[in-house]
């Protein structure tokens, strides 16, 4: 890679650095909470873009690693009193190895089997966790205590979780540039692109996307840790299926360019997450239509319309990205010199 | 584990009822084998395309129809609404890559899910349909003639379509589009029009799904949902581009699920789903392709 | 020089469901050999590569290298062995670069040639920068070699290095082998359908039909065998 480029790119993630530290100086405390779940979907997007983008396998179920990473973080901290701080790195491991024992079968199947599998694990979790009540608080789940600053820090509750989620992601976000533009990104582009050129190359295929699992469900899992940290609660329905699929919109939408164009993907999935009701009232503008954000079955429409709407506006994105699920775009940025 | 109370009457009966159940899932999952076929694309709509259709029939019987008599109005609907949803919506991603029609389907899905919310309501309804729910005694069991019923629309249904697929022109032209769409557009088949009738007739037997399981589960705007799920993993069971795997395969599953929900007490009813999609996963990991696909293994 | 073959393949036999795609080949290619392995479509070349290579296990026979049996090497290890391949229908990595395609055949270097001699040698620098996807078919086919060459194997096994080729690329790429096997102190194997290429490369040629080895022997030998004539007489009509 020539240095010029090397250059541009510490350059950016510079910018990048300075922008997340002095946002939340500009934003409410309520906006800088905004902004640290943007933060949280922007590592699990980092997990999917290297499983997806790069090993070119798809997941429907990467909602599910988040799970695991929240319930890691929910029962080490209510039931056995370790501080939620340090959970997050346990969370990232235990759902890894979740990912690594998902990924060895799943190494065996392609293409839409992939993605029918990962979707029925994100589907079949929830009904785990119902199963399993004394260790997981069945359907009521279980209630964190309210994130407090720490580590020599003094702030609110959502800056705190603002600073400890964007922390943490830029050190993921230099950890995954680190692993794509290298030896190992190499490998996993190489498998996605011609497993049979690639095994004749010297590659262990099978053990590439074993690890490519693991790699995108240590992501998810911190994801899932911060994720149940913010919203104070962990129950079946905190980590839905239709998480597993914003997080592959995010990653279509934002895929396009670099690593870190995936925080415009991030903030995409968490308006889509939260703010149907703003959809809502944006829609009343347009003449005849009067949407109630309130009744019911109005937020499923306007969440399956966007998301109808998202992929036939980003043909480039969109299309692009599961094209290259045989070669993505976001290799662009690092391959291209 | 714990063994329930155990009397061949009533292992019948739950045969009978696994059966039953199966069927419906195999209806569904042909439904979704004929949209893998002919498309490529996995649709996650179908599960609320029938609910749809059959709040229609619910409906229509509120107007005084009887079963039998909105049973072809409805299924009429259904093709025509599936060739539509072909045409408008999916019709932009037929030569895109397939997960992205599916992200779509999806989309169709929620849609779908709030239109009844917002139509019919929220609240579960009850729904006769067109079979006795009186039994039937054979052999020391009490069978449902609902439940031979609905194992034998099932029949009815995979026989129609096998004549259709084999012995009429327009079963084989779609078939060749499905296999060949560039070859086909050069005879002179429409292959467009081809792909849309696929999803008309998959929301055809989407839509017979829909009225076959309503009476049993209460009707409501997720009545498919659970279904949908056991549908997928029966086409996968059976290989996703294998009618006859989709019949096997939702046999198959209802009869097991059924089975271990009720003898095997450590499943029960909340570990059903995950015990069935884990044996899933186990056949996938010795044959990729399901039981009758035809993707090979990949050595690697 | 045939006294210690490098490779041989001994009464290898596969099957697909009914079909058999070889029937008891026996064939040795010895070091620093250009081999050719030739016959009608179908005969069974590239199932044979595939044999050698470890992507297909055989139902019956032996393959060793260097003495040694290969059926105990992991697919992915053969490269590590000495053997480096090439595809029919080109098998790059379209994501990456040139330059990276041919730095992850280096993954398995086991020789001293380094990633930018190999693309120099084989003429790719101009489009080193370039993706592999969008490349013109013959420079893909260069990139592949190069990717094969950059592992510095012992044998390398090219599946139609021709096809695809116009006639003044296919001269070049003789003259080019013949070069490239002393640069590289190479064992060279290849299947292939252009037979003036072969019959001028080649120091022995063996020939395949529907699955059995008909012939064996130097490119003239072989061109006036009756078997080898009837075969593709026999396809031609």
């Amino acid at each position: 890679m020539p240095r010029s480029k090397l250059l541009l790119e510490a350059v950016s993630f510079a910018v990048l650095v300075a922008l997340v530290w002095i946002a939340p100086h500009h934003v409410s405390d309520f906006h800088a909470r905004e902004l640290a779940s943007v933060g949280v979907y922007f590592i699990a997007l980092l997990g999917l873009a290297i499983l997806t983008g790069y090993s070119g396998q798809i997941s429907l179920g990467n909602g599910a690693f988040m799970a695991v990473g929240g319930y890691t973080t929910a029962i080490l901290s209510v039931d056995h009193g370790v501080r939620d701080v340090w959970t997050i790195p346990i969370a990232g491991v235990v759902a890894g190895i979740a990912g690594l024992l998902v990924g060895i079968p799943a190494v065996r199947l392609s293409g839409v089997y992939l993605a029918l599998v990962t979707f029925g694990i994100a589907v079949a979790f929830p009904q785990l966790l119902k199963k399993y009540t004394h260790f997981t608080g069945g359907t009521t789940g279980k209630i964190l205590t309210l994130p407090k600053a720490e580590l020599g820090v003094h702030t609110t509750p959502n800056r705190w979780l603002y600073y400890l989620s964007w922390a943490i992601a830029l050190v993921l976000l230099v950890a995954a540039w680190a692993l794509v533009r290298g030896k190992a990104g190499r490998t996993m582009q190489a498998v996605r692109d011609s497993e049979v050129a690639a095994v004749s190359s010297g590659i262990n295929v099978a053990l590439v996307k074993t690890l490519a699992f693991g790699i995108s469900a240590f992501y998810a899992g911190i994801a899932g840790a911060l994720y149940a940290m913010s919203v104070f609660y962990v129950n079946p329905d905190t980590f839905p299926i239709l998480l597993s699929i914003w997080l592959l919109v995010g990653l279509a939408a934002g895929g396009v360019g670099s690593l870190a164009g995936l925080i415009g993907g991030a903030a995409l999935v968490y308006y889509l997450q939260n703010h149907a009701d703003a959809v809502a009232r944006w829609g009343n503008h347009l003449p005849g239509l009067s949407l109630d954000p309130k009744q019911p079955g109005i937020p499923s429409i306007i969440f399956g319309a966007v998301l109808i709407i998202v992929m036939l506006a980003l043909p480039a994105g969109v299309g692009g990205l599961m094209r290259r699920v045989l070669r993505p775009l976001t290799s662009r940025l690092y391959s291209r010199s | 584990m714990i063994v329930v109370a155990f009397t061949w009457a009533e292992f019948a009966e739950q045969v009978a009822a696994g059966l039953a159940s199966g069927a419906v899932y195999a209806s569904l999952a042909l439904a979704l084998v004929l949209i893998f076929r002919t498309t490529g694309a996995i649709n996650f709509a179908q599960g609320e395309m029938a609910t749809f259709t059959t709040f229609i029939a619910w409906s229509l019987m509120n107007h005084g129809l009887g079963f039998w008599a909105a049973f072809p109005i409805v299924l009429v609907i259904a093709f025509v609404g599936g060739i539509g949803i072909e045409r408008t919506l999916m019709r932009p991603f037929e030569r895109g890559p397939v997960v992205s029609a599916a992200i779509v389907t999806l989309g169709l899905a929620l849609v779908l899910n709030g239109l009844m919310s917002v139509i019919w309501g929220g609240a579960d309804r009850t729904f006769n349909g067109g079979f006795s729910t009186r039994t039937v005694k054979i052999a020391g069991a009490h069978i449902s003639i609902q439940y031979i019923g609905m194992v034998a629309v099932l029949f009815v249904l995979v026989a129609l379509l096998a004549v259709f697929f084999r012995f009429t022109k327009v079963g084989l032209a779609l078939r060749a589009a499905s296999l060949n769409p560039d070859s086909s557009r050069l005879v002179g088949i429409r292959v467009g029009w081809m792909f849309a009738l696929g999803w008309g007739l998959a929301a055809v037997v989407g839509a017979i799904a829909g009225l076959m399981i309503a009476p049993i589960e209460s009707l409501g705007p997720d009545m498919m949902q659970v279904i949908l799920l056991y549908a997928f993993a029966a086409a996968v069971l059976g290989g996703l581009d294998s009618p006859v795997g989709a019949v096997v395969g939702g046999l198959l599953l209802g009869l097991v699920i059924t089975l271990l929900g009720r003898y095997v007490g450590y499943v029960g009813q909340t570990l059903k789903l995950p015990v069935a999609l884990l044996l899933i996963l186990a056949l996938l990991v010795v044959r990729p392709g399901g039981l009758f696909g035809r993707v090979a293994a990949r050595r690697v | 020089m045939r006294a210690v073959p490098l490779l041989e393949v001994d009464d290898v036999s596969k099957r697909f469901g009914g079909i058999v795609a070889l029937d008891g080949i026996s064939l040795d290619v010895g070091a620093g050999e250009i081999v050719g392995l030739i016959g009608p479509n179908g005969a069974g070349k590239t199932t044979a590569f595939n044999v050698i290579t470890r992507l297909s296990a055989p139902d019956s026979g032996d393959v060793r290298f260097d003495g040694e049996t290969l059926l105990r090497t992991r697919p992915n290890a053969v490269v590590r062995r000495g053997i480096a391949r090439t595809f029919q229908n080109v098998e790059l990595f379209r994501g990456l670069t040139v330059a990276e395609n041919v730095r992850v055949g280096a993954h398995a270097r086991r020789g001293e040639h380094s990633v930018d001699d190999v693309i120099y040698y084989v003429g790719i620098s101009s489009v080193r920068h370039r993706l592999a996807d969008g490349l013109p078919y013959g420079t893909q086919k260069r990139v592949e070699l190069a990717r094969a060459l950059a592992s510095s194997p012992r044998l390398i096994l090219l599946d139609e290095p021709a096809g695809g080729l116009n006639h003044e690329e296919v001269e070049d790429l003789g003259a080019f082998l013949r070069r490239f096997r002393t640069d590289f102190d190479v064992t060279i194997l290849l299947v292939e359908h252009h037979m003036g290429l072969v019959m001028g490369l080649a120091d022995r040629v063996h020939v395949l039909d529907f699955g059995r080895k008909i012939a064996e022997g130097t490119p003239r030998e072989v061109q006036a065998d009756p078997a080898v004539i009837q075969a593709y007489l026999g396809t031609a009509a």
